[in-house]
C-alpha cells in the first residue's frame, strides 16, 4: 500500500469558507420551500436555520480544537446535503397539510435528528481521538452487529414491522432501524478482521487461467456475509440492506486483497441469492416486476408491490425537466413516500436535471474525500475502514438513484443525509464524524525527530524495555 | 402574489440553482487546491509538465537493484535460518500462522508483514508491541527494503539478501 502525501496544511479557513456557503444554500432551500405559501419565515425556517448554523460552527470549533488536520471539504457537503432534504421535507409537509391540517409535521422532527446527529458526531470526535482504537473492539462489534440485527425479530414490544419490513424496533419516544448502526459496527468489525488476516486469506489455491482463487476454507468469512446479507432478506424482507451488507464486504474485501477472483467469487454468490430469493419470495419477485413492465396499466394499479410509487416519481422527474419547476412549485407530494424513498425525485421535480446533477455531484465529492482518506492514511485498519464506510455512502446512493430512475428495481434504502428519517442521519453523520478522524490521521503531519539511539535494544513506545510478560499480553 | 413578487422569487428559484453550483464549483476548487501537487509539496514527484518546463528536477533514474531473493536471520534465536521469497507476502510474528515463526519472546504475534510491490519488497509494522526498526529507525509506516538493510523485530535482526 502507498501512501499518498499532501502538505501538511490545516486549511480549517476554507472549511469556514465553503461552510458558510453551504448553510447558504440550506437556508435559501428553506425560504423557498415556504415562500409561495406565504409563510417564507416561519417558525420552522428559524428552527431550521439556527440549528443548522449553530450546530455546523459548532462542529467545526470541534474540528479546530480536536482534528485540526482534518478534510475541509466534508463537514460542508454534508451540512449543505442535509439542509436542502430539511428544506424539502418542510415543503411535503406544507402540502400534505393544506389537504389535511392536523398531520403531524415529519420536519421538525427531523430538525430536532439532524440536532441529535451531529451532537453525535461532535461528541464521537472528542471522546474518540484516534480511529485504531476501534481496532480492539473488532470481536466486539461483530456481536453488537449481530444483536443490532436481530432485535427487530424480537417480539412485538420491541420489534416493530411497518410496510412488510421487520427493520424498525421502538424506542421510548418513536422507532428506531438499528440496521443503520449495524453497517457501522459490520465495517469495523470487516477492518478489524481483513487488516489482520489479510495474508491469510491471500494464501493462493487453486489457478484457473489467469485467476487466482482463494483456499476453500479461506470462504467461510466471505460464506458468514452472505448468510447476513441473506438472513436480513428473508426475516426483515429488506432487500436494500441485504444489499448494502453483502457490496460493503465485498468491497472490503477486495480492497484488502486486490483478488478479483473474489468480486467474481461474490457476485456469483449474489446471482445464486437473487435467484432464490426471486423463486421463493413473492415480494421480490413483484419488484423485479413492477420494474421491468412498470408502464403496464395492471401493474401500475396492482395494490401491493405495483409500480404507482416509480413511475409516479418519473412522471415527476420528467416533469421537472432540465431547470426543475422551481422549488415549491411542483407537486412532488403525487408520489408515495416523497419525503423519504422517494426525495430524490421530489428534489429532481423541482430542481431538474440541474440541480439533481449538482446533488449528485455533491454525494461523488463526499465519496472521494472519503476515498482520499483512505488512500492517505497509514495503518491498514484506517485505510479499510474509511475506504468501507465511504463506499457505503456511494452504494446507497447508487441503489436509490437508480431505483427512482428506473435503472435497477426499486429498494427501500435512504438517501443518505436526505431522507426523513433519524437512524439513518444518525448513522451517516456518525459515519461523517470516523472518516473525519481518519482524514486527520491521514494529513497531520508525521513528526520526524532524529532518533537519538541508532538501533534501541528492544524499546517500547513510551522509551522504556518492554518486560517479556507485557509484551506476551499485548500480542493475540 | 402579485407581479413583482413572482418575478422576484422566479429569480430566487433560478439563483438558488445557481448557488448550488456555486458550492459544488468552489468544492472542486478547494479540492485542486488541496492536492497540491508540485513546488508547495515537497514530497511528491515533480510531474511531467513541470519536468518539460524545469528540466533540473528531472531525477537521475535509480540504480538498477538487485531483487531480494531470500530471507536471512542474522541475529536472535534463530540466527542462520534463511526463506526464499516468492510472489505472496510473508508474515513475521511468533503466531502459528506466520510464515517466518520467530521464537522470540520481544515479538508479538502478529509483528510485522514484508509484502511485495512493484519489483521491491515493503516491510510494514502490524501494530507491534515494540515496534519494528529497520536500519535502526522505528517504522511509523510501509518502507521498502533494500537488501542487505537489517530489520530488527525484538532480539531478531533478518535481511533480505539477492
Amino acid at each position: 500500500m502507498s501512501d499518498v502525501l499532501t502538505a501538511p496544511r490545516s486549511r480549517r479557513n476554507v472549511e469556514l469558507l465553503l461552510l458558510l456557503l453551504a448553510l447558504a444554500v440550506a437556508i435559501t432551500a428553506s425560504y423557498l420551500a415556504g415562500v409561495d405559501r406565504e409563510e417564507a419565515f416561519s417558525e420552522f425556517f428559524w428552527t431550521q436555520g439556527l440549528t443548522l448554523t449553530f450546530m455546523s460552527l459548532f462542529l467545526h470549533i470541534v474540528l479546530r480544537l480536536r482534528a485540526k488536520y482534518a478534510d475541509p471539504l466534508i463537514l460542508p457537503i454534508v451540512v449543505a446535503l442535509n439542509g436542502i432534504g430539511l428544506a424539502m421535507i418542510h415543503r411535503l409537509d406544507l402540502s400534505a397539510m393544506q389537504s389535511n391540517p392536523d398531520i403531524d409535521p415529519v420536519a421538525s422532527q427531523q430538525v430536532m435528528w439532524t440536532a441529535v446527529a451531529m451532537g453525535a458526531a461532535a461528541a464521537l470526535l472528542i471522546l474518540l481521538r484516534d480511529h485504531r482504537l476501534l481496532r480492539r473492539f473488532t470481536y466486539i462489534s461483530l456481536i453488537v452487529s449481530a444483536v443490532l440485527l436481530l432485535l427487530p425479530l424480537a417480539p412485538a414490544p420491541i420489534g416493530l414491522e411497518i410496510n412488510g419490513a421487520r427493520i424498525w424496533i421502538s424506542v421510548g419516544f418513536g422507532t428506531f432501524q438499528p440496521g443503520e448502526i449495524a453497517k457501522i459496527t459490520l465495517a469495523i468489525f470487516f477492518a478489524g478482521y481483513l487488516s489482520t488476516n489479510r495474508d491469510l486469506i491471500l494464501l493462493a489455491g487453486k489457478k484457473i487461467g489467469p485467476l487466482q482463487l482463494p483456499r476453500f476454507r479461506d470462504l467461510a468469512p466471505m460464506a458468514a456475509a452472505w448468510l447476513v446479507s441473506i438472513g436480513v432478506l428473508i426475516f426483515q424482507r429488506d432487500l436494500g440492506s441485504s444489499i448494502l451488507f453483502f457490496g460493503l464486504f465485498m468491497v472490503m474485501i477486495y480492497v484488502a486483497t486486490s483478488r478479483v477472483s473474489w468480486v467474481l467469487i461474490g457476485l456469483a454468490m449474489i446471482g445464486v441469492g437473487v435467484f432464490v430469493a426471486l423463486e421463493l419470495f413473492s415480494h421480490v419477485a413483484l419488484r423485479f416486476d413492477s420494474w421491468i413492465n412498470a408502464f403496464a396499466p395492471e401493474v401500475y394499479d396492482r395494490a401491493p408491490g405495483g409500480s404507482h410509487q416509480v413511475v409516479q416519481g418519473l412522471f415527476g422527474l420528467a416533469n421537472g425537466g432540465l431547470a426543475g419547476t422551481g422549488f415549491g412549485a411542483g407537486r412532488p407530494d403525487l408520489v408515495t413516500y416523497a419525503n423519504s424513498d422517494m426525495i430524490i425525485a421530489a428534489l429532481g421535480e423541482e430542481l431538474g436535471l440541474i440541480g439533481v446533477v449538482a446533488i449528485v455531484m455533491l454525494y461523488v465529492l463526499l465519496v472521494s474525500r472519503g476515498i482520499r482518506a483512505a488512500l492517505g492514511t497509514k495503518d491498514g485498519f484506517g485505510k479499510l475502514l474509511a475506504c468501507g464506510l465511504s463506499f457505503t455512502i456511494a452504494l446507497q446512493c447508487f441503489v436509490v438513484i437508480g431505483g427512482i430512475t428506473r435503472l435497477i428495481p426499486l429498494t427501500g434504502l435512504t438517501t443518505p443525509f436526505m431522507s426523513a428519517g433519524g437512524s439513518s442521519l444518525l448513522a451517516n453523520w456518525l459515519i461523517v464524524a470516523l472518516i473525519l478522524l481518519i482524514s486527520e490521521t491521514a494529513r497531520r503531519p508525521v513528526p520526524t525527530a532524529p532518533m537519538k539511539d541508532s538501533f534501541p535494544e528492544a524499546l517500547g513506545v513510551s522509551g522504556k524495555p518492554v518486560k517479556k510478560r507485557t509484551a506476551k499480553v499485548a500480542t493475540r | 402574489m402579485s407581479e413583482a413578487g413572482e418575478l422576484t422569487v422566479t429569480l430566487f428559484r433560478f439563483g438558488f440553482l445557481i448557488l448550488l453550483w456555486v458550492l459544488v464549483l468552489s468544492t472542486v476548487g478547494a479540492l485542486r487546491r488541496d492536492l497540491a501537487v508540485g513546488r508547495r509539496n515537497r514530497v511528491g514527484a515533480p510531474s511531467a509538465r513541470e519536468i518539460r518546463r524545469n528540466p533540473e528536477l528531472m531525477e537521475e533514474p535509480p540504480p538498477a537493484r538487485a531483487a531480494a531473493r531470500r530471507l536471512v536471520v542474522t541475529e536472535g534465536p534463530l540466527t542462520g535460518t534463511s526463506l526464499d521469497l516468492a510472489a505472496s507476502p510473508i508474515l513475521l510474528g511468533r503466531a502459528q500462522e506466520a510464515t517466518l515463526v520467530l521464537e522470540d519472546d520481544y515479538a508479538s504475534g502478529r509483528h510485522a508483514r514484508l509484502f511485495p510491490q512493484g519489483s521491491r519488497w515493503f516491510i510494514e509494522d502490524l501494530g507491534s508491541t515494540n515496534g519494528t526498526y529497520l536500519a535502526g529507525t522505528q517504522l511509523t509506516r510501509a518502507l521498502p527494503v533494500e537488501p542487505n538493510v537489517p530489520i530488527r523485530i525484538g532480539k531478531t535482526v533478518i535481511e533480505l539478501r539477492p
